[in-house]
């Protein structure tokens, strides 16, 4: 079972959420998909930790070869490539990698090198393989680095738990396309409300099944129920604040650890997520 | 020489645009011929690289001279590389920009932003 925690904005409770599922699995892998800021490992603190560089290509040009004849920065369209006093420049940050200058250059003057973008790190912690996707600063993907992270789950493994990246941009979208199921950690507040619809609707079009945790569920705002009533989206459960999860979450700690009663909220969640995964 | 400037409207009423890559237009001002030019920026809505590919328009348009609000760093990289001047705007005046540019008033930016990159 491959389980993708989302939320339509950061500081919903996603690593919360997917530490603690990972904690109270017999077994589990846990992936760290916010590869711009991977914060899981520090919750779960992984030993004997291992890890590899994540590279991209990008085009090298062999001036003796090169005519300027610009095919390749015409061909460009993420204008990753100028032409510079008849010389071809690449900015290595734009670039995506894509391939195709080569290809159009009919000199054979392009040759592709590997470009550090990043790196997955590999650890144990408990009974939870922990894999992190670090995408190096200023790379203008995160997707390279996401799928050699998911690219780490074990081939075995009964739960797979994907900390995804917030929002709902591509790397959010590539993270959740490798679950079963999708997880969504709402706050029951206006913003979060906006959110979560954005968020629904990236999960409607992966066409996964989803369902709904509301965190911080306290007041008196009821507008996120209501949209699940709606669109019969089931809510999995409600986690109230309480101070000594906060307390927990800010000294780094997986609450479930610590906390008899936060383990068991999070072991019939994961309970109920198997029903709601084979039904 | 050759001076360009982004500007909002293809006019002479038009004021200096504070965007580079995204301006909508560019003014290129020759000082031989006092002839004045305005050319769609074709950059301006490009996902990404606006800077990177307006740049290349200023290089390829002769230009000698780019007066502006501000420029990012990866645009600077490709002027430099061409030996255009990037000077920095004393106000949102086309002629007044000109004009302080002939009298040397303009100073050279040396302070490049990292770019917004859909930011704001």
């Amino acid at each position: 079972m491959k389980l993708a925690i989302l939320s339509g904005k950061g500081g919903t409770g996603k690593t919360f959420v997917a530490v603690n599922l990972a904690a109270v699995a017999d077994k589990a892998v846990y992936i760290d998909c916010d590869v711009e800021e991977p914060n899981g490992r520090l919750f779960l603190k992984p030993t004997d930790t291992k890890e590899t560089v994540v590279t991209t290509l990008i085009p090298q040009f062999d001036g003796t070869k090169c005519t300027a004849c610009r095919k390749c920065v015409d061909f460009c369209r993420f204008n990753a490539l100028v032409l510079v006093k008849d010389k071809p420049m690449v900015f290595t940050e734009i670039c995506h990698s894509c391939g195709g200058c080569p290809l159009v250059c009919p000199e054979g003057a392009i040759t592709e090198i590997e470009k550090p973008v990043g790196v997955v790190e590999t650890g144990q912690s408990a009974n939870v393989h922990v894999v992190t996707g670090c995408m190096n600063l200023g790379e203008a993907s995160g997707i390279p680095v996401i799928n050699a992270a998911l690219s780490q789950d074990l081939k075995d493994s009964e739960l797979t738990v994907i900390d995804c990246p917030p929002g709902t941009a591509c790397s959010a979208m590539e993270s959740a396309d490798y679950a079963d199921y999708c997880v969504i950690v709402v706050e029951p507040t206006a913003f979060g409300l906006h959110n979560f619809k954005m968020v629904y609707e990236l999960v409607t079009v992966l066409n996964k099944p989803c369902g709904v945790i509301i965190n911080k569920a306290d007041g008196e705002y009821h507008e996120v129920e209501k949209f699940c009533d709606e669109h019969n989206i089931p809510i999995l459960c409600r986690i109230p604040y309480s101070s000594k999860l906060a307390s927990l979450g800010a000294g780094a700690q997986v609450a479930s650890l610590y906390d008899e009663k936060t383990a068991k909220l999070f072991h019939d969640l994961l309970t109920d997520i198997k029903k709601e995964v084979h039904s | 020489m050759k001076i360009v400037i982004p500007v909002n409207e293809n006019s002479n009423e038009t004021t200096v645009c504070a965007s580079f890559g995204r301006a909508p237009y560019f003014l290129i001002y020759d000082t031989k011929n006092q002839t004045e030019e305005y050319v769609k920026n074709l950059a301006a809505d490009a996902q990404g690289g606006a800077g990177i590919k307006a740049a290349q328009f200023i290089v390829d348009s002769g230009a000698d001279a780019l007066l502006t609000v501000r420029c990012g760093q990866n645009a600077a990289d490709v002027l430099n590389a061409a030996g255009v001047k990037i000077y920095k705007t004393s106000s949102d005046k086309v002629d007044e920009n000109l004009k302080d540019f002939a009298e040397g008033k303009l100073e050279a930016i040396t302070q490049f932003h990292a770019g917004f990159h859909g930011r704001q």
